[in-house]
């Protein structure tokens, strides 16, 4: 019985539950508590121990209904079937054709969970083992047996024989059927969230540029998942004791009430200043693609970073807080490029428009992070205005998508604009957009 | 835990025992929160219950401790929270007044002693006594170590207090003893049935999530709700009653900001009684729309679809069966 909750709680584990053994354990007490006799009291009890969120609830829900499914209910029983079964060694011995044509639901469903044990098909990972897997469990039921049994038929040469051949195929067919069924299942519980994991892991890693349309809805739900951990991190108190510095005058009005002796000592709190971040994105060709992400994840921050303020430019500088606000993320994207993603790349013209328009953002504790690659067309960098702005900020961060070899060469003013920003770093993955936005929020602390 | 006969548990003995105790209450319970309440005896684990505002969470508590007839002790949290409000704090300004008034007292005492050391020694001896029960304040959690019979300690809004807290907070919960150094080592003789409540302001730490029996209560379905008004509000027509929950019910499949709670429709269905409102119709929702929705954007968006709303909830079918899966 304790088999079926470690086993459940490793599916848990493959599909992004986190589970640690203190819960484990008290996940078998719950069960020791609950029984097993009643399913809808077991899978309460159970999900009051494992799932701690509401997402975590959901997997929790779907992978219970997948493993305790109603069939599986009764292979509890099985279970001590099969050992008994085990041990006079029998269990091999049936012959799969006398199974098959017994009809005996009960005892076919046995000998296919005691194959898949057999085989450890729980420990499938990937949708392409299914087959394999479902052969193994058909050999170790006696998958020979049946292969005999249909070369003696084909030889007999008669009508009987042939009759007798396709009688064999059809039952061949059947069990492997079941067999992949039973496959699949294991492959549900415990392959499906780790490829799931796996394939995630892999578009963290990925250029943004190579990532193609259909990958889409699974990098906005990384980007989510993304924003999520930084909020986490980062919404914490926003207050800092700062022991050694006497609030002289709390502690005497804590203490007015015995006689201003200092009982109640009070110390000074450092308030810790909220992040305040312009974010400046060359919307160019070929930075376009990077631009999506990091707006779709700092947008996706607004808890955390009520004060954001976006702009978006090729040569004019365009204030887009209004189009995100306004329309849904896709859309607003598409209408960002269209107003601002047109005409040849001119840094020095964007910088003048960010002196004359919204210099007033820019304060102490604003954080600066420009994306872009410097490619400004041989026009004048306006170096000077950058630099007034770099001075003015708390932090200048340039996010540039091409890789550092690369900075500098041709039309790239990168080198003339590096030695105001506070740091210049190559972001190309969603990994490295995550590393980056954490370190602005991390100059907060 | 049986073994003692002292506790006022007694009557948790299953869960339809605790589905039924806590109606008689008031308190309609589902399968979900009954299963919790008794784990959390089982296990002897804090519940830590998340889920919108107003769906219920603190009252379960208060229900517990009604039904069960032991203390509720409340401890409510804020940021800024400590040890000192939460725990125990010495009253100083008794401490101080009788030190005042013993002086001369002490002074006979003292003034015996030939030198500076002997008198300190003999004032040593009396130490304890200004650091003892009588000195004392309790606060929520002392006290509910305190109780002989058991108690509810409802934690509320544990989000809202800062982190620190809730690393000492662990501390208490995990063996259910307080330490004050000057006297000993508080037990439980009968630990608490604990309750945390949480509106998710903040992440909780991982640490208290894992010492916890978790619970999501989220707003009611249909039939719960009728049942909850029926509880709560005397005199309601069945009609009426009705109408009532599918209005609120598609209401909050809405896209609002504040979705009405259950707290909001109890208040409406007191509303309308005292407007002697037979049926709903678009007149009066227009005019106590407020008591449902809180935010004045809300309220317009859905003041245009009110004669929708009004005539699907007076036709007399749910609009959406078997809604709420969230």
């Amino acid at each position: 019985m304790e088999r079926q909750i470690t086993s459940f709680i490793r599916a848990l584990r493959a599909s992004d539950v986190r589970v640690s053994t203190g819960e484990a354990i008290d996940a078998t007490r719950a069960v020791s508590v609950a029984g097993y006799s009643d399913r809808a009291f077991l899978k309460d009890a159970l999900r009051c121990t494992l799932a701690k969120s509401p997402e975590e609830a959901v997997t929790f829900d779907e992978l219970f209904d997948a493993y305790f499914a109603p069939r599986s209910l009764n292979s509890s029983s099985q279970d001590q079937d099969n050992q008994n079964s085990e041990q006079s060694d029998a269990s091999s011995e049936i012959d799969p054709v006398d199974l098959m044509e017994s009809g005996d639901e009960a005892a076919i469903a046995s000998a296919l969970e005691r194959a898949a044990n057999a085989v450890d098909a729980d420990d499938i990972r990937f949708s392409t083992q299914i087959a394999y897997y479902a052969q193994q469990m058909v050999r170790e039921m006696g998958g020979e047996r049946i292969q005999e049994r249909l070369m003696q038929a084909f030889q007999q040469r008669s009508e009987e024989g042939d009759t007798e051949a396709e009688r064999l195929i059809d039952l061949r067919r059947d069990l492997t059927m079941r067999a992949r069924e039973r496959v699949q299942r294991s492959y549900d519980i415990f392959g499906k969230g780790e490829t799931e994991q796996f394939r995630n892991e892999f578009a963290e890693n990925k250029k943004l540029s190579a990532i193609e349309l259909s990958d889409m809805a699974r990098m906005k739900v990384l980007v989510a998942r993304i924003a999520k951990r930084l909020a986490v991190k980062h919404s914490r108190r926003r207050r800092k004791k700062n022991r050694g510095q006497l609030d002289v005058r709390r502690t005497m009005r804590a203490n007015a009430g015995v006689d201003g002796v200092p009982f109640n000592v009070v110390w000074r709190q450092k308030r810790r200043e909220k992040p305040k971040i312009v974010v400046i994105c060359d919307v160019s060709g070929s930075v376009a693609r990077y631009v999506r992400f990091l707006l779709l994840l700092l947008w996706s921050m607004k808890d955390v970073v009520p004060d954001l303020h976006a702009f978006a430019f090729s040569n004019k500088l365009v204030d887009v807080d209004d189009i995100l606000e306004k329309n849904k993320f896709e859309d607003a994207m598409d209408q960002i490029l269209r107003v601002a993603g047109m005409g040849s790349t001119d840094y020095g013209e964007a910088w003048t428009n960010l002196k004359s328009g919204h210099e007033q953002l820019i304060d102490r504790r604003t954080t600066i992070i420009v994306l872009g690659d410097g490619r400004s067309n041989h026009g004048n960098p306006r170096t000077d205005l950058f630099r007034s702005f770099a001075a003015r900020a708390k932090r200048t961060i340039w996010l540039n998508p091409e890789p550092q070899p690369a900075w500098g060469t041709g039309d790239s003013e990168i080198p003339r604009y590096r030695p105001y920003c506070s740091s210049m770093s190559q972001v190309s993955t969603l990994k490295d957009l995550e590393r980056a936005v954490d370190d602005v929020l991390s100059a907060y602390a | 835990m049986t073994q003692t006969s002292l506790t006022g548990y007694e009557p948790m003995t299953s869960i339809e025992a605790i589905t039924s105790g806590l109606e008689s209450v008031g308190y309609i319970s589902t399968q979900q929160i009954s299963t919790a309440v008794f784990l959390a005896l089982g296990l002897r684990k804090p519940i830590l219950i998340e889920g919108p505002a107003g769906v219920g969470k603190t009252d379960l508590a208060a229900s517990l401790s009604r039904w069960l007839d032991v203390p509720l002790l409340r401890l409510q949290c804020y940021e800024g929270l400590d040890e000192g409000k939460a725990l125990y704090e010495w009253k100083y300004g008794k401490q101080l007044l009788y030190t005042q008034l013993l002086k001369e007292k002490l002074n006979e005492v003292v003034g015996d002693e030939k030198t500076l050391e002997s008198s300190l020694q003999k004032l040593g001896s009396f130490e304890d006594l200004f650091f003892s029960e009588q000195f004392l304040e309790a606060r929520p959690l002392l006290t509910a170590m305190r109780q002989s019979a058991g108690s509810v300690l409802l934690v509320d809004e544990i989000d809202k207090s800062d982190e620190e807290f809730e690393a000492f907070l662990l501390e208490v919960l995990s063996d259910y003893q307080v330490t004050v150094p000057e006297i000993g080592t508080i037990k439980a003789n009968v630990p608490p049935i604990v309750i945390l409540t949480s509106n998710n302001v903040r992440e909780l730490g991982d640490a208290l999530k894992r010492r916890c029996l978790h619970l999501h209560i989220g707003f009611p379905d249909h039939k719960r709700e009728q049942r909850i008004v029926q509880a709560r509000v005397e005199g309601v027509s069945e009609d009426l009653l009705e109408q009532l929950i599918s209005f609120v019910q598609s209401v909050r499949e809405l896209d609002i900001k504040k979705q009405p709670s259950i707290a909001e429709t109890v208040d409406w269905a007191k509303t309308l009684l005292l407007l002697h409102a037979s049926a709903l119709d678009e007149a009066f929702v227009r005019d106590t729309l407020n008591v449902l929705l809180k935010h004045e954007s809300d309220i317009e968006a859905v003041t245009s679809d009110i004669p929708k709303l009004v005539r699907e909830a007076t036709s007399g079918k749910p609009m959406y069966p078997g809604q709420f899966t969230r």
